[in-house]
């Protein structure tokens, strides 16, 4: 006699139904736990020299929102700091991150090639920099990075991040609408913590089958880790791309602004100033056109005039914060410039790591 | 196939076996396997060739019952319905320009109609004209349908012959040859087309293939579940699945469901996520170390095994919903502990159809040279074999290598155990089990070390991949 139970697909069907609504919603419920902290990185992989990013296969890299899936990934949450390590951290933009330039290459990478000492002990340089251009984005890594226990933090800009208007059109700020508040909060900084450029996700958006996409890129994050461990390579390095502008608009306009005088967001430069007790603040290098229009533009990103105004303002701000700053600006010259106006051929940044390894060893407090 | 496709493809197949009886269940199925035709076939750069390929599978179709048929089963009232469906479908997919905002059915729009009547003339001049010369001389016109066919697959497997054919259409398209890549003609599922004809073809030469409605073997070719990847059924197994009363019941759709979710997750959980990182061109030159080298070429034995194997679940989940049972193309391949029983459960439909269309008369053909020594026949056999099915997936140098590392290693397995077999009597369970479990990890090793030539387009960089694996450089 057949003794096995019947299954009935009415039940099977319901069963899987209830399911699925008990496990969507209970995701709800956890959504205070930092999944991104769970990583394969700095174990089973070797930790990224520099932050996750990249939008196409090829690269062996993604981008995504979850800051705590990315500094998982990175070499730093998984390096012990040594009693003889000098421990930097370079926040910035792509020019610190290095488009079009492999890990060795970049600012940290060819910090940490010369043995450099600072306070009797060896500098460690890591890459914390991330390709997008706001003060806030940098804020938001720089006041994760301070658990890191660094002994200085270099922190290299441009004027591009300071605007108002553009601190939260980043999409890995608008995506990351708490951390925002918190920072506003924290720092009290003068940004609307309502700012409609921050996505606020609603109820639905944090279950599970709404959050699918975000927890695919965790795991691609990780299945990524076997190919940066057998490759190295975490971006595309094409054999000819476009080169930076040299001939340029004759257009004076920078965001639509007249003046930069209470248009830049200086209080989060003030804020991520606080963070750490040794900070290095760099105005970093940028391409100086001597092509068409280049007497009313340096450059693609900016009018002569709104980046004069902006480095004699941080200057004097500066001075006034007491702050250890480095004017970096005209440094390399411009056929050390791929990409972009800030982006550095391997030779422009061995000048500027030349200038940043004589400033680390003159920072020691 | 994408997600929505097989979506599309299972609430067809579960309409039909739960609503659909008798012969209305042949009817919808052929219906819904002639619009799959269309469907599935993905945009390629020449124009309108997107409707014109599966145009021509039909095309085919038709031909092949037409010269396989008994006399006068074109006269039969059923047959001609089916005739004037298929037809009629093709028509209305043609017309849906006319009345589609954009194309649905096709990828792109259809061509015009007065191209379509005239092309469709044409073809029908030229099936009408086979099909009357075949009455008197079946056998040959059968012959030349199935040389035709291959023809067809050595262009379209042949990178090099493909591009010329693309440089052709475009020329005949007053279009710039400059772009014509190898790529450009994807007809969907032909290899799997062509071999369920030419096996049909084969069968009426031999006498074997019994009388099948039109309706019946038209949908046994481009059934739409099995019309991407396969399994590759025979088709009195086929239309014997179609004639049998079916009612889709709870147990049916439980089992079905089962093997559909099986399938849906090893194709796009394990191996789309294995697919990552598995052995490519980029990578062949990328990877740095012996381990990861090894790494990436196993990423590949899992890939591919479970991105086949899965979207052969979901072609069996789904047919089974519709009443038919298609054939199992695997059977835990990678658990095997020689490399002939590998074959025996991998690929399993493709390899059956072989051996009965090529291993078996080629080896009889063999045995007439007397004077020739057994272990050269079965050497023989093993290599052309072998090469034959790594011609069918391409007919480049490296699925030459393929077929050929397999040939070798069949040879080399059956001497070896025939040797062993005579001096080696283990009796002893525990050192059965070892030398089992040896068996399977030497086998699939073998395997995953023969994908170096599957995974990659040239000689060069699989010779790169070897000395990396076995830290030669």
């Amino acid at each position: 006699m057949d003794t096995k139970p019947r299954i009935r697909l009415f039940g099977v069907l319901l069963k899987a139904a209830l399911l699925l609504m008990l496990f969507n919603f209970a995701f709800l419920a956890i959504k205070g736990v930092p999944l991104g902290r769970l990583s394969l990185y700095n174990s089973i992989f070797p930790g990224r020299e520099r932050f996750p990013f990249g939008e196409s296969r090829e690269s062996y890299n993604l981008s995504l929102f979850d800051v705590d899936a990315m500094f998982a990934s990175h070499v730093l949450n998984g390096t012990d700091k040594a009693q003889d390590e000098y421990r930097v951290l370079l926040i910035g933009d792509s020019s610190v991150w290095g488009t079009l330039l492999e890990p060795e290459q970049t600012l940290a990478g060819q910090l940490n090639a010369t043995p450099i000492s600072a306070c009797g002990k060896t500098v460690r340089a890591y890459n914390l920099g991330y390709p997008t251009i706001s003060l806030t984005k940098d804020l938001m890594l720089l006041d994760q990075a301070k658990s890191y226990d660094p002994d200085l933090v270099i922190w290299l800009t441009t004027l591009e991040a300071f605007p108002k208007e553009k601190q939260f059109s980043s999409p890995i700020i608008a995506n990351n609408a708490e951390r925002v508040r918190q920072l506003i909060h924290k720092y009290g900084l003068a940004a609307d913590p309502h700012d409609p450029e921050l996505v606020e996700p609603s109820k639905w958006s944090q279950t599970f089958l709404s959050q699918r996409r975000a927890l695919a890129d965790l795991v691609r994050l990780q299945i990524y880790g076997a190919l940066w461990a057998s490759t190295g390579i975490d971006q595309v390095y094409p054999r000819d791309y476009e080169h930076a502008q040299i001939d340029l608009e004759a257009s004076r306009d920078f965001h639509g602004l007249t003046t930069l005088q209470n248009n830049l967001a200086l209080d989060v430069l003030d804020a991520g100033m606080s963070t750490a007790p040794n900070m290095l603040l760099v105005n970093e290098p940028m391409l100086v056109s001597d092509g068409a229009n280049s007497d009313i533009r340096y450059n693609f990103f900016y009018p002569r005039w709104a980046y004069d105004e902006y480095r004699s303002m941080l200057a004097q701000h500066a001075q006034e914060k007491n702050w250890e700053y480095l004017d970096l600006w005209d440094l390399v010259p411009a056929q050390e410039f791929t990409n972009s106006a800030i982006h550095l051929t391997p030779a422009g940044e061995t000048l500027l790591a030349d200038r940043i390894a004589t400033a680390i060893q003159g920072t020691c407090k | 196939m994408g997600l929505l496709e097989i979506a599309v493809s299972v609430a067809a197949a579960l309409l039909v076996g739960a609503l659909a009886r008798g012969t209305w269940r042949t009817i919808l199925l052929l219906i819904l396997s002639v619009l799959a035709v269309y469907w599935f076939q993905p945009v390629i750069p020449l124009r309108s060739f997107d409707f014109w390929l599966p145009s021509l599978t039909l095309a085919f179709v038709i031909l092949t019952w037409l010269v396989t048929s008994n006399a006068g089963a074109w006269r039969l009232r059923q047959n001609l319905y089916a005739l004037l469906l298929i037809v009629g479908m093709a028509t209305v997919v043609a017309l849906s320009r006319y009345f589609l905002p954009k194309p649905i059915l096709t990828a792109t729009t259809p061509p015009s109609f007065l191209q379509y009547l005239f092309l469709v003339l044409i073809l029908a001049a030229f099936i009408l004209l086979l099909f009357l010369f075949s009455r008197r001389r079946q056998s040959q016109i059968i012959t030349f349908v199935i040389v035709l066919l291959i023809v067809v697959l050595v262009i379209l497997k042949t990178p090099a012959l493909s591009q010329q054919a693309s440089i052709f259409f475009r020329t005949l398209a007053n279009r710039s040859a400059d772009g014509a890549l190898a790529t450009d003609l994807r007809w969907l599922g032909f290899s799997y087309i062509a071999f369920r004809l030419i096996h049909v073809l084969r069968d009426r030469q031999t006498g074997r293939l019994p009388e099948l409605a039109l309706s019946e073997f038209a949908t046994y070719v481009v059934f739409f579940p099995s019309l991407a990847a396969g399994p590759i059924d025979r088709a009195e197994r086929f239309a014997g699945d179609l004639r049998r009363e079916f009612r889709l019941g709870q147990d049916e759709t439980l089992s079905a469901g089962r093997r559909l979710v099986i399938g849906l997750f090893k194709k796009f959980v394990i191996a789309d996520a294995l697919a990552l990182i598995a052995l490519n061109d980029a990578l062949a030159i990328q990877v740095r170390s012996t381990f990861w080298m090894w790494a990436v070429t196993y990423a590949y034995a899992f890939q591919i095994y479970f991105d086949f194997s899965g979207y052969t679940d979901i072609a069996i989940g789904t047919a089974q919903l519709a009443g038919v049972k298609l054939p199992e193309n695997f059977a835990a391949p990678y658990l095997k502990p020689n490399l002939a029983q590998f074959w025996n459960s991998w690929h399993i439909t493709l390899t059956q159809w072989i051996r009965s269309y090529f291993f078996n008369p080629f080896n009889r053909w063999l045995r007439g040279f007397r004077s020739m020594p057994p272990w050269t026949m079965l050497l023989l056999g093993q290599l052309s074999t072998m090469l034959l099915i790594g011609l069918w997936h391409g007919v480049t140098i490296n699925f030459v290598l393929w077929g050929l590392w397999h040939g070798f290693g069949l040879f080399v397995q059956n001497r070896w155990s025939d040797f062993a077999k005579r001096r080696f009597n283990v009796t002893d369970k525990r050192k059965q089990t070892a030398l089992k479990l040896g068996g399977i990890f030497l086998t699939f090793n073998f395997v995953a070390l023969g994908w170096v030539f599957f995974a990659l387009t040239g000689p060069g960089l699989s010779w790169m991949v070897f000395r990396k694996l076995f830290n030669l450089l």
